[in-house]
């Protein structure tokens, strides 16, 4: 898949601890650390639980790659790589929730 | 499970004077099915003033034989008034909706397999200062997936009572009616969030979810299995074109039949009934008016039924959100996304069920341009018009052996030219009025579930109703209209015929309009009469040419070939092609977004683009056989 092609590039990347959910792998976990969005759009991912803090899985992809389904704090939420390309995450090992 | 009973903090017992309840939940936590339950069908569907956000009104008795109004308000996650569904939310539970009283007490139904996020909305709805129940939905999952919250600590920390309840099953409702007949206080909660941010609300929840013992229950592993399939790489696409498939077959090859059926059960009982009346006005008017209006009502219910069917069932068990991640891509590049699909695709066999069906589409300006769209695509109703003007002027050879013959290639190409021109003005309203920056897609994968008898019937009454009544009344009374503009001026009590009767009059007046396009009074009348549906045509052509249409089918294509130039042909069918021709449609589109703006500017968008389409295409086609 040619997802999996752009992220080969990615990987010696991720080595620094922190980067977008959108280059996390499928099955991979690592930290909400902030959303770089407007704040309505924020605002509901945060309602649908992506706070700062908790953990975010990715548990599997659509077609193509695109659009990705998350996993955070129990609730399961599909969205484009557009907008988790916004979410900055850590990956597990960083500070946790209510640092 | 420790407790399902209510548990109040503070005991005054004695009747209460609740009139009027608000219920309040978040998408996903079966605020419906337990609005359904509690009031049966004891319920009208009815519009805020000035938004296309729907709302239900359920009654339901207290212990003394009181009525009580429960208003099923939109699901939001949060009283903050950014989105339409939020900003009404708010009004009403503040008191400032027109013509809507603020609510005497809530009812926040919450879905206690997914507490942590759920509790965010009871704090802002807490901080309201209006008696609260607080009901803990889906109580047999969590209990099944080994969750656990402790009832009497949550109702301490939130001050309300607080009760596990499933609205599948009923389990735990004798809350509602314990608490109608017990004053409860305003809540006092131990602790509130600070106000601001959502984090903080976030944190509170957590807070409050550890104190009441909550476990999550574990993630249900039918769920994750079938993701596996229902997502997977190939077999997602593959078993999502089956569904597709399937969809379109029950509505094109059940419903079709169906509504064909029926229109034949109203025309012969019509005529029965006629023969009955004394003829003359009266009789016309019942015959031709009233009954056919009915008729024209009542032939789309077999297929709305049919779609909210599947979609209920798509959309109860869960796949349909699955079907939108797998649309999702194929949709994006016309700027929609993977919920415009299923919609999209029924306008194939009819637009009027297919707008009914964009509910499920949660952003407002994604839903609209759906709305917008979905009339371009190649409905059932065109074909007859389709086929008569193909017949007449095209005969039918081979083009690629036995597989397509002319006849089929222009029909196919009519297809094609319908959904070219839904996916230009989708391209166009999303580049324009309807850009959606802040809706992004954004959707919630609920768990896998059985869809329940139940709430797929009460579905179908209510789409049934709100059909019958709000859109019914103006397809009506846009056929007696028509009635009456082909019945009048009467003659000595008699109507007259076709060509001396008002509808020929304002044929022979749009005469001039029309001219380019290279059509006669008679195509005009034919093009007026066809908005009551656009089959019309061809029996309004029957009339004014004096052939029956069903027995003398090739005599009227004999009659065609005389009244328009092969030019003309091209052009009547790239009209039919792109207009608006189509009441219901219209009075569907009236409902669903609750006032005249959109299908008022969608008729005169269509009807644009199809006279301007019929002018380039009589043009260019007079050119080139010339």
């Amino acid at each position: 898949m040619i997802f999996n092609f752009i992220f080969g590039r990615h990987k010696k990347e991720r080595q620094a601890q922190a980067g977008s959910l959108s280059d996390l792998h499928v099955g991979e976990s690592a930290i909400v650390a902030g959303l770089e969005l407007s704040p309505p759009v924020a605002e509901h991912l945060m309602n649908l639980g992506f706070v700062p803090g908790l953990v975010v899985k990715v548990l599997r992809s659509g077609p193509g790659g695109d659009p990705r389904v998350y996993r955070v704090d129990g609730t399961e939420v599909a969205m484009r790589r557009d907008l988790s390309r916004h979410i900055r995450v850590e990956l597990i090992g960083a500070p946790a929730f209510g640092d | 499970m420790s407790c399902h009973a209510v548990t109040s903090p503070s005991d005054e017992a004695l009747g209460t004077s609740y009139r009027t309840i608000a219920v309040v939940g978040p998408p996903n936590s079966g605020k419906t099915t337990l609005f359904n339950r509690l009031t049966k069908l004891r319920q009208k569907v009815g519009n805020f003033p000035g938004v296309t956000v729907e709302h239900h009104t359920g009654y339901l008795r207290d212990a003394n034989g009181d009525e009580i109004a429960l208003i099923d308000l939109p699901g939001v996650y949060s009283l903050i008034p950014k989105s339409e569904d939020e900003k009404v939310a708010v009004d009403v539970l503040t008191g400032n909706m027109p013509g809507t009283p603020r609510p005497d007490a809530i009812i926040l139904v919450l879905n206690s397999t997914n507490l942590h996020t759920h509790l965010v909305l009871a704090a802002r709805v807490i901080a309201l200062g209006i008696p609260t129940l607080v009901l803990l939905n889906m109580a047999d999952e969590l209990r099944k997936q080994d969750g656990h919250v402790d009832v009497l600590s949550l109702a301490r920390e939130l001050g309300t009572p607080v009760a596990l309840v499933s609205a599948t099953t009923g389990e735990g409702l004798i809350a509602v009616q314990n608490f109608l007949s017990t004053a409860t206080a305003t809540p006092e909660p131990l602790e509130l969030p600070v106000v601001g941010s959502t984090r903080g609300y976030r944190e509170w929840a957590v807070r409050v979810g550890t104190n009441a013992g909550y476990r999550r229950p574990a993630t249900p592993v039918w769920t994750a299995r079938l993701d596996s399939i229902f997502l997977h790489r190939i077999w997602g696409p593959v078993i999502f074109a089956v569904v597709v498939i399937a969809v379109f077959q029950t509505i094109f090859a059940v419903g079709q039949p169906l509504s064909n059926l029926l229109q034949k059960f109203l025309d012969t009982t019509g005529a029965r009934l006629g023969a009955h009346l004394p003829s003359g006005m009266f009789q016309s008017l019942v015959i031709n008016g009233v009954w056919k209006g009915t008729g024209s009502v009542l032939v789309f219910l077999p297929q709305i039924l049919l779609l909210f069917l599947v979609i209920g069932i798509l959309e109860d068990s869960g796949y349909l959100s699955r079907a939108a991640v797998i649309a999702d891509r194929t949709m994006s590049r016309v700027g929609l996304n993977g919920k415009s699909f299923i919609p999209l695709l029924s306008a194939y066999a009819c637009a009027v069920p297919a707008i009914m069906a964009t509910r499920t589409i949660e952003s407002k300006r994604d839903r609209i341009a759906t709305i917008l769209i979905a009339p371009f695509m190649t409905c059932s109703a065109r074909l007859p018009v389709y086929t008569m003007i193909i017949a007449a002027f095209l005969p039918d050879r081979p083009l690629f052996g036995v597989f397509l013959g002319t006849r089929a290639a222009a029909m196919l190409g009519l297809y094609v030219l319908g959904f070219l021109m839904a996916v230009t003005t989708a391209r166009l309203l999303k580049s324009t009025i309807l850009k959606s920056k802040d809706a992004p897609f954004i959707l919630e994968m609920p768990p896998y579930r059985w869809p329940t008898p139940a709430s797929l019937g009460l579905r179908l009454v209510d789409r049934g109703k709100a059909f019958l009544y709000r859109a019914g009344t103006v397809i009506m009374l846009v056929s007696l209209l028509l009635w009456a503009a082909t019945n009048f001026p009467m003659h000595h009590g008699q109507p007259p015929q076709v060509q001396d009767s008002v509808v020929a009059k304002v044929g022979h007046a749009i005469e001039p309009a029309i001219r380019p396009l290279g059509f006669d009074w008679k195509i005009g009348v034919g093009l007026l009469t066809s908005v009551a549906a656009r089959e019309v045509i061809i029996a309004t052509l029957g009339t004014l040419h004096g052939v029956d249409p069903e027995s003398h089918a090739t005599d009227l294509q004999a009659a065609l070939r005389h009244e328009l130039t092969p030019a003309a042909a091209v052009a009547l069918l790239v009209f039919f092609a792109f207009a608006m021709q189509c009441m219901s449609t219209i009075a569907v589109v009236r409902r669903e977004t609750n006032g005249w703006k959109w299908p008022a500017l969608q008729f005169s968008y269509m009807t644009c683009v199809a006279y301007l389409a019929a002018f380039a295409a009589h043009s260019l086609v007079s050119h080139l056989i010339r």
